[in-house]
This record gives structure tokens, sequence and C-alpha cells, in this order.
């Protein structure tokens, strides 16, 4: 496969440097093919590319983008993470009606903000076939910090199967993915290691796992994905290129359907500088994970003559995404060893969670029996959100801990209210939802114009969840005060309970959803209402 | 009986949602099948088991087939329509019509329970009355042994329970009949795994006495070979 960049920068209007702050884009949402591993599959592109074109777009400019649906089906863009008039987000049955075949959509906004975000499609698993891309809005007044050169590398993943047969598949048999089950001789192997009392506690571990119908494998819904940098696989080798003695600006970007990455440039210190899009103080790490729909932007300076490689380890192990920085095309580097396929542990086990039978259930219930036992994931723990001031030795990994906003926010009252929300999910039936209701069965989630509201997720599933708010920012509630870092995207890991202040300054409705795509498609999805505000 | 079949047709053809958030309740389907043969007695019996649902995530359209050929005959032969509902996490309550075609044809009211009990066994039970008013129940469960990520050992019980005797049809009252079996599959795909099974079946009470009386043992191992489908 050799699908290179070359829409990277097929806009219609040429980039002045002047900035007209008025330019006008167009994109033709369309089939395309691709094939991985010798397997073709059709997808869906933009302007014929996965990912699209970059759309680089000016803090105060007015941008209109004329969408063209050239598919036999309803399609849609939205642009995430920016704020703007919730008609133009771009959400089909929330923003408007989508945008049928044959038809050209106009959408308008005013960029108000700056940094690195992307747009991808909203309708039906479009997403997951292709339809993504990134956007760079440069700033008015200039950034705090300094760089050379810049390059977008926008991870994702593609399976050789449709996600359409993919969700149908996991809606069968939720493991149906899952190669990595427990075996009989796993068992025994731990058995045999463990020592004296130990070896009573992997049989009551693997009892306590079986009496509540949870798999400790059970680490991602599917496996299989072929792991891409800027839509190329580890062996086409994606090369950003650098000349000696500069600054390089690296814009991450998690597009994945369904895959969380460990991030890390071996040879290189990488200092992070915004999240989301936001300015952030500086800080520099050896290690980052970046969740479904983040975006990080970091700094390296590699040496001259040297390559490095940009490895983006899949949070499984399953695979990575590769690409290498170099001076000359075409350049590599070593490849880092994946290691170990991480596995849910159970740590604090109380005595009272083991009657867990038919009478117990309650109907359409979550309950995962997580109530006095802790979860965390092994071997591949240190992707935690603790301090890693903690970390004395060994790489440094960023957290969520260590985001401090550069400057603080204009709206730093103290929330009106907090709103829990519970992440749940089936998997016998491979529903996700939100307090046990998925998006077919609930309401909106109605917020009041101006109010600040605190949304506490509390995840009691097995899972990872990225939660994405649209039009509205959430500050993280991370210990940082008036210096949260502000957020379109929080993930939220299993068992882990996580705030974030909302300020609620802009009217219409809005998605909210997981940005794990299969989740979001079987239910882990509201509606938000904003009540009141401006006409 | 063939308008649950038509109900089956249209859930099937329901279209999507195309939304990206699935609105209400989209369709998904689920067939599993085994067909195996033995040798019993100096006959090749050729025997399936399937099921399989249409429908929503909480509400579907469930059906189960199995039979038995022997040298080419129907021995028996029975099919059930249910309407399916998720009621807790793990459980489905069923109520519907099950048809016998051979050995002759009955036709009976069904309600049962069928889920993932824990330890990830597999349940069905279900009580079944005919139309002249005769109560039987089964039971059925299912676990399995991983030894690789393909090659898997399913152990199984399956045990016929009877209300009343009935001497036509060589019943006792009570537990009648018991099925004690291991299956061992390999699985190539998800939809592909050929199997061998040794089912070990053994009479209990009067109906034990009649099986003694017509066969002289009350008791019988068989060794099947199969192939499990799933679609």
């Amino acid at each position: 496969m050799r699908l290179k960049l070359a829409g990277l920068l097929i806009v219609t209007s040429t980039l002045s440097a002047s900035a007209a702050l008025a330019d006008v884009y167009d994109l033709k949402i369309d089939q395309f093919e691709r094939t991985v591993e010798g397997k073709t599959l059709t997808g869906v592109s933009i302007n014929g590319a996965s990912p699209g074109p970059l759309l680089r777009l000016h803090e105060g400019e007015d941008v209109t983008i004329n969408v063209t649906n050239t598919l036999a089906v309803d399609t849609s863009l939205h642009w995430h993470g920016i704020i703007l008039n919730a008609k133009m987000d771009g959400v089909p049955g929330i923003s408007f009606d989508g945008i049928a075949p044959g038809e050209t959509y106009t959408y308008h906004f005013t960029a108000k903000q700056s940094g690195t975000y992307w747009y991808h499609g909203h309708s039906a698993l479009q997403e997951q076939e292709g339809v993504f891309a990134p956007i760079i809005i440069e700033p008015a007044a200039p950034e705090p910090f300094q760089y050379d050169r810049e390059h977008v590398v926008i991870l994702s993943d593609w399976l050789n199967d449709s996600p359409y047969k993919a969700l149908a598949n996991l809606k069968k048999r939720s493991n149906y993915y899952n190669y990595n089950r427990r075996t009989v001789f796993d068992l025994w192997r731990d058995w045999r290691n463990a020592d004296g009392a130990q070896k009573t506690n992997v049989i009551k571990e693997r009892l306590a796992w079986g009496r509540m119908r949870m798999d400790p494998s059970d680490i991602v819904d599917i496996t299989g994905y072929t792991f891409l940098v800027n839509g190329e696989t580890p062996q086409d080798n994606w090369n950003a290129l650098f000349e000696p003695g500069e600054k390089i600006r690296l814009r991450f970007i998690n597009a994945a359907a369904m895959t969380y990455f460990d991030v890390k440039i071996p040879g290189l210190k990488m200092t992070v500088v915004q999240a989301d899009g936001q300015n952030i103080e500086p800080i520099s790490v050896d290690e980052f994970p970046i969740a479904i729909a983040e975006t990080f932007d970091v700094i390296v300076e590699p040496e001259a003559g040297k390559s490095y490689t940009i490895f983006a380890a899949a949070k499984d192990r399953s695979g990575y995404a590769r690409g290498t920085i170099s001076e000359t095309p075409g350049a590599e580097a070593a490849i880092p060893e994946l290691g170990p396929r991480p596995e849910l542990t159970m740590t604090a086990m109380g005595g009272s969670h083991g009657d867990h039978g038919i009478t117990n259930d309650k109907p359409k219930s979550a309950e995962t029996g997580m109530e006095g036992m802790a979860m965390g994931m092994s071997a591949d723990d240190h992707a935690g959100y603790g301090s890693m001031s903690a970390m004395e030795t060994g790489p440094i990994v960023l957290s969520y801990a260590d985001l401090r906003a550069l400057t603080p926010y204009t709206d730093r009252r103290a929330p009106d209210r907090e709103i829990e929300l519970r992440l749940t999910g089936n998997m016998e039936r491979y529903v996700w939802s939100i307090d046990d209701v998925k998006f077919g069965d609930a309401g909106p989630l109605e917020l009041n114009y101006g109010e600040r509201v605190r949304i506490t997720f509390k995840n009691e599933t097995m899972m990872e969840h990225p939660m994405h708010l649209h039009g509205l920012w959430m500050d993280l509630v991370n210990g940082e005060g008036d210096m949260a870092p502000r957020k379109h995207t929080i993930t939220i890991r299993p068992g882990e309970t996580i705030s974030a202040d909302v300020t609620v300054d802009a009217t219409g409705s809005w998605a909210f959803h997981c940005h794990i795509l299969q989740h979001a498609a079987t239910g882990m999805f509201r509606k938000v209402t904003v009540i009141g505000g401006p006409q | 009986m063939k308008y649950i079949f038509l109900l089956a047709g249209v859930l099937a053809t329901a279209p999507a949602s195309p939304a990206f958030a699935a609105e209400g309740d989209p369709v998904y389907n689920y067939t599993l099948m085994e067909a195996d043969i033995a040798e019993i007695d100096n006959e090749t019996v050729g025997a399936w088991d399937a099921q399989g649902w249409i429908g929503g995530d909480y509400n579907r359209f469930w059906w189960k087939s199995e039979g038995a050929l022997t040298d080419g005959n129907f021995e028996d032969a029975e099919i059930q329509a249910l309407y399916s509902r998720n009621i807790s996490r793990f459980w489905d309550a069923q109520v519907g019509v099950r048809y016998d075609l051979e050995p002759k044809g009955e036709t009976y009211g069904v309600i049962g329970l069928q889920g993932l009990a824990p330890y990830f066994f597999e349940v069905d039970a279900a009580a079944f009355v005919s139309s002249s008013g005769e109560v039987s129940a089964r039971f059925d469960a299912t676990g399995e042994l991983l030894f690789t990520q393909r090659l898997i050992l399913e152990p199984g019980v399956a045990f016929d329970f009877f209300a009343e005797r009935d001497r036509s049809r060589q019943i006792g009252s009570g537990l009648s009949t018991a099925e004690f079996s291991a299956q061992l599959r390999y699985e190539f795909t998800r939809e592909l795994a050929p199997y061998v099974e040794l089912a070990y079946q053994k009479a209990y009470g009067e109906t034990a006495d009649f099986q003694r009386a017509a066969t002289g043992s009350d008791d019988d191992t068989v060794f099947k070979i199969g192939l499990r489908t799933m679609f």
C-alpha cells in the first residue's frame, strides 16, 4: 500500500500567508480502495484519500466548507473540538439532517480558537471506513513556544473487515475477535509458578472472574487491526523529514476507531506543548498515552545525521503504528519491542461480591460485580494517571495529573451542580450505555445556558472510554485548580471516577459520546440540549 | 406457525439506522448449527441441533431445532419458535411454541429461561405443555475449557423430565433421561469448527424399565463426528 498524503494540501484556496480570513474549501466524500496485507477493501475517503486533506485555517477566519456527497448513502462531517454554531457541528439527527447522496452542504463558521484539531464523518460507521483528516488553526498571536518545522502525525487503525461486519460479529459473540482468552495451560502455568499460599489465590482469582462472567483478557473488543501513521502501514514507514538543527513540532491526532496508543520516539525527549489544541505548561516526557480523539502537540530536537522511530504501540500490544524522523526519505531506525499484552487484574478482591447469581441480576443492569474490587491493567500500568514524579526510574510517561493550562481560563466559578454519568455496558449483548440506558432508549441530557456544571464520569466497565463533548469545553478536574487543562475528549479508565467542569456557553443541541466508535454506535452516546440562552 | 416465520422475515429486513449512534433498536442475527453422525447399534444416525435469533438487543425472535435420522429416516424432528426477552444482564425469558414433526405431529406451548450462568455455563431450561396437556421439561448446560485459542473442550449435561408416565412413548414420570457429553472442537474460524463428541446417555426410573425391556440396556455411549457452524 502506498497511499501518499496526496490530498493533504489540496484545498481550493491558495494558502497565502496573509490569510484572506475568509476562505472557501471544497471537500468531496467518496469511496476509495485500500489494500492492506493483500486484502482490498472499499473505504470512504475525503477528496480521494484517507486521511483526507489538511485544513489549515487561521484564527479569526470566516470559514466556508462545501461538502459534496458522492456516496449512495447519507454522509456528514464533524469538526472535532471546534467551537461553533450548533447547526454547523455536523451530527445527523442533532445538528442537521445529514448530507443526502448527490447533495452539497455548506458549513460556515468563524475559527475562534487555534491549535491542532481534526474532522471526521459522523454518519453510520463511515469514520471507521476512512473519513477523517487533520485541522490546523494558526493562532492570531505568536505561540509561546518555537519550532522550525511541523508534521501532522495522524494515527489510525484499519481492519480487514468492514466495520458493519465487525459490529454484526460482536453482536453474535462479543469475544469474536478475542484470541487471547485464558487457556487451561495458562492456569496450570500460573499455578505452577505461584508459591505456597499464592497457589490458592491463582485458583480463587480464576473462579472470581468466572463467577462474574468476566474475562481478564477482554481488554479490546476487536483485534486484527493494522495501525497507520498518516494512512501508511509500518512497512510503508512514513517519513518526517528535518534539516540539521531544526526543532520539529509533531501534531499527534488519534483518529483510530477502537485503538488507544502509547507513543514514544526512542532517543528523543518529547516536550508536550498542547493537549486537545490548548496550550499547556511544557512538559518533557519519554512517552505519552493518547486516547481515541485526543490530540497532543510535542516538540522534538533530533540530532543531525540521526534517524528516529515514531513508535505508537496499540494498547493491547497487538501491533504498532510507525514512522521515522530522518533527514533523508526512506531512512529507518530501530523498532522497539512491543512488550507483553496487558491483562485486567483484580487487585483487591473483597469478600462481599461472591453472590452474583440469577436472583441478584437486575433487569438491564450494568451490575459488573466490581464493588469491593479494584481493577487495573497489568504489564502496562505505566500509562497510568498518577503523578509521574513517583517514577524515579524508567521512562517518564505523561499523565493527566501532569496537564496544567498555560494560562487560566476566564470562567473559574465553582460548579452550580453536578451530574454523575455512569459509563456502563453489557458485553454479553455488546451494548454500551450511559447509566445503563443506550442512546436509542434515552432522552436528552439537559444543561442550562450560563451555568457551570460538573460532570462526573464513573466508569463501571472493564474498558477505558474516551468521552467527547461537542460544542462545550470540559475543564479537567485534575487537582490543578485554576490551571486545569481544557479538553474536548477525556478518557476514563476501568473503575475510575473523573470529573470535568463545563461552562455552558453555547446554545442548541450537541452530541456527547464515547469515541470508541463501536461503543458510540451501540449506545454510549447522549444528545445534550442546552436550555435557554440567546436565540 | 407460518405467521411467526413471516414476523421473522419482517424483522430481518428492518433497515438499520444511518446515524452515527443507532437510534432505536437495530436488528442483528445469529445462527449456530451443529450436525453430526454416529454409529449406534450398527446403524448410522445423523443428528442436528441448531438455534438462532433475529432481533434487537433486548427483544428477539429465537428459533431452535433438533432431530435425528437413522439410516435416512427421521426419528425425531422438532422446531421451536420463541419470543425472547432480555430480563437481566445475562438472562432471557422465552415463550412460544414447539412443533414435533417426528415421531408424531404434536404441538406444545413453551416457557423457558436461557442465558449465561456464573462460571460461563450456557444454560437453557424450558418447560413444555403438549396440546393434550402433558407437561415435560428440559435442562441443558454447557461449559468451555480452552486448550488453545482454537482447540476447545465443551462439557455438557442435558436432562429430560416428564410429569406423567406415557406408556405409548415408553416414558416414565420424573427424570427420564440424562446425557453427559464432551465435545472437542477446533475453531478454524469462529464460523467453522469440526468436532468429535463422546456422549453417555442413561435412562432413569420407569423410562429405564421401558428401555431395558425393549433393548436390554438403559444406557449407551455414543461417539459422534460433526461440524459446527456459526453465522
